[in-house]
């Protein structure tokens, strides 16, 4: 598993090659060979940026995200990735890879989307928070120009998810909505391949940016930190409440959605916090909607505390059952039970996994086969 | 020395220690001089944009330093504050590329006299966030000999990450590793989001992730960093370039909003020498019938903040600061 709740492995994509194609390479693919272009710092080509407004004094507002940087002449945003040059705001990442692997869709975590099958996964730097417990801190809370960054444009990238068999372009590792540009039109030029789209994210993103690029993606797994606005602030340099308006807004655009909890002992795995999240999640989302509980190991800025006691973790899978979710998982605990998807209805295992390997997928047409009823997930 | 006799001057091949040796002198309060700043004006000079002559100013820093530090020759003024200094590095602030930015004439004029007055250095580093900024400030990027500059994307950074406050980040190797001594040359100008920037806030070029400091008005994130270990153990002097100095628009150069300031300050204590600026900035602002920074909605209030107790980074209080102001 991945995203900002867990590390993924640096020396796939941050040390072999110098870079991100390392990792492209080695799983067999011919990599384009305009895409193996490192850019320096200088090199790395503006594009304008989506989503702003002009203000007074050549400064703008950035629209992207809740956290509305206004951003002087020549200054960058807190994501350090969208600058002010002149009155004109740019991205300083689009097309500018600077983390490219092929992983298991279940690293993601995605559970119940396209299982078994592989994602092209890419990232560049940049991120909107900064959590504490940061397992990707070394790309997400740098900028473009601290990175080993190779030039991939999107046509580029889904010619290369294409052949190396992916069936998805997932946009991971660090803070996807920091590089929306260079996402978005990814994942147009996926689908042209015939590919999906997926995106694993914080969920901090303002309505209008969401909407659109729902008309984009296939799923969305959205890393909920805390179900505390103190967390938020303190752990994390963000807010609660856009994230859930995101997570109703995504569900709600009929997109697929997952999400992720990171159980930090003493910070946000009380009871009555994950009760009440599970509540809000049957409530507002729905029980089809699976809550993945990992685990949580030091890291970062957060590393005077210990890993998150299986124990901790079970008490929220029993939390979650109890609040009428269907499918709740335990993450980076390799070999646990939960792991496995069930039937709902009658209980039988569909999709049995160990660790990101699934070993076996009992669903005809999206449903049980050993009672019918339809599993709710996009299986095909 | 001229520009180009030490830019040229070659590499010296000295077996130098790229380790820091302990501070020279800790910032501000444990030089004595907690709440000092001094202010030398050149009164014909009155170009906007424009920085003046090597030897103008030279003169200018020799009068600052040698008041600054009681000594009668720049020798004992230097010696005073950098006597143990091997390694120096020398932090301009060069965003705005032109106009309110540190100018290579002001710098150079001070490398110059490092250089012939401190028998024991061995290199001095100007440096900045990136080469780039550098060369469009005018600088150019000299990568051996005894007067090196150059920025942080080619120096890299330290990959121990140091967390000061709520914030980590990496810092470049010329802070953590090249240099022992550390003198900050910030510019004197308006910024949008934190209110003024001046020396504290220059610092910022010292990490990966400014980015991350600027929340609140950069409150409290601009003091913490200045505690870092690695500035607050090195940087013992603050000499601000104010030839032109910016009350509004800031932090790119915007001519209808500065003023030919026409002088430097220095200060071996930052939180004063930013809180007079502050105050500079807020004069010209009145003059202009403009709002304060605080009804602005940018109170520059990191710089209280850098003098709290928690920080004791140095004075903050205008009436205990002790201003010379040398015409
Ligand atoms: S996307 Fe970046 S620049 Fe825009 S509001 Fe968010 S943090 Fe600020």
């Amino acid at each position: 598993m991945e995203g900002c709740a867990v590390r993924l492995d640096r020396r796939d994509f941050l040390r072999s090659c110098g870079g991100c194609l390392a990792a492209v390479a080695a799983s067999g693919l011919a990599a384009p060979a305009r895409a193996q272009a490192r850019l320096s710092g200088a090199d790395i080509p503006d594009h304008e940026a989506m989503f702003w407004d002009p203000a007074e004094s050549q400064r703008v507002q950035c629209q992207l995200c809740p956290r509305k940087c206004r951003v002087d002449d020549l200054e960058r945003g807190y994501c350090g990735v969208r600058e002010n040059k002149g009155g004109k705001y740019v991205t300083r990442v689009w097309g500018a890879a600077c983390a490219v692997n092929v992983d298991p869709i279940e690293k993601k975590p995605f559970f119940h989307f396209l299982p078994g099958s592989n994602a092209f996964s890419l990232a560049t730097a940049g991120c909107n928070v900064d959590c504490a417990f940061c397992q990707n801190w070394e790309i997400s809370q740098t900028r473009p120009e601290q990175v080993d960054v190779y030039s991939l444009p999107p046509r580029d990238a889904a010619a290369s998810a294409a052949q190396s068999r992916a069936r998805t372009v997932a946009f991971t590792y660090s803070e996807p909505v920091v590089f929306y540009e260079y996402m978005y039109d990814t994942a147009l030029a996926a689908r042209e391949k015939g590919l999906r789209a997926v995106m694993v994210s914080n969920g901090y993103i303002q309505e209008k940016p969401l909407v659109q690029l729902c008309g984009a993606l296939d799923a969305i797994k959205v890393d909920l930190k805390s179900f505390r606005e103190k967390y938020y602030k303190e752990v994390c340099s963000g807010e609660l409440a856009p994230v859930l308006d995101s997570l109703k807004l995504i569900h709600a655009q009929g997109k697929w959605l997952e999400i992720v909890y990171l159980m930090v002992p003493t910070l946000n795995d009380g009871e009555a916090e994950i009760a009440e999240l599970c509540d809000w999640v049957a409530r507002e989302l729905g029980p089809d909607v699976p809550l993945h509980f990992t685990r949580f190991h030091p890291m970062y800025r957060l590393t005077r505390l210990p890993s998150t006691p299986v124990a901790s973790l079970e008490r929220a899978l029993e939390l979650g059952r109890k609040a009428g979710l269907h499918f709740v998982y335990l993450g980076n605990v390799p070999g646990h039970p939960s792991e496995s998807t069930r039937c709902p209805s009658c209980g039988a295992v569909v999709v049995r996994r160990v660790g990101y390997t699934v070993l076996e997928v009992a669903l005809k047409s999206g449903s049980c086969k050993a009672c019918g009823k339809p599993v709710a997930g996009v299986w095909t | 020395m001229d520009r180009r006799r030490f830019l040229v001057a070659g590499p010296l091949t000295l077996a130098l220690s790229l380790k820091s040796s302990p501070a020279v002198a800790a910032q501000g309060t444990a030089t004595g001089l907690r709440g000092q700043v001094v202010t030398v004006r050149d009164k014909v000079f009155s170009s906007l944009g424009v920085a003046p002559d090597e030897k103008t100013a030279s003169a200018m820093i020799e009068r600052a330093i040698c008041h600054l530090s009681g000594k009668g020759s720049l020798r004992e003024a230097w010696a005073a504050f950098l006597g143990k200094a091997r390694v120096v590095g020398l932090k301009p602030n060069c965003l705005a590329g032109h106009g309110v930015c540190s100018s290579p004439q002001f710098v150079h004029a001070l490398a110059a006299q490092l250089v012939d007055n401190l028998p024991g250095l061995q290199k001095i580093v100007i440096w900045e966030r990136s080469d780039r900024d550098l060369t469009h400030a005018g600088f150019e990027i000299v990568r051996s000999g005894k007067v090196q500059c150059l920025g942080n994307d080619s120096a890299g950074y330290s990959p121990e990450l140091i967390v000061q406050g709520t914030v980590g980040s990496l810092f470049s190797r010329t802070v953590t590793e090249t240099c022992d001594t550390l003198i900050n040359l910030p510019v004197l100008k308006d910024h949008g989001i934190v209110g003024v920037s001046v020396g504290l806030k220059n610092l910022y070029g010292a990490v990966h992730n400014p980015n991350k400091y600027h929340p609140n008005r950069g409150d409290p994130f601009v003091a913490d960093l200045n505690c870092a270990p690695p500035l607050r153990g090195k940087t013992v002097l603050t000499i601000c370039e104010a030839f032109t100095a910016q009350y509004e628009g800031g932090p790119a150069y915007r001519p209808q909003w500065s003023w030919p300031a026409g002088l430097i300050l220095a200060a071996a204590d930052p939180v004063a020498l930013d809180r007079v600026g502050w105050r500079m900035v807020e004069e010209r602002r009145k003059a202009a019938r403009m709002m304060s920074l605080a009804q602005a909605g940018r109170e520059p209030s990191y710089i209280i903040t850098a003098g709290d107790s928690s920080h004791n980074l140095g004075e903050s209080d205008l009436s205990s600061i002790r201003e010379s102001v040398l015409d």
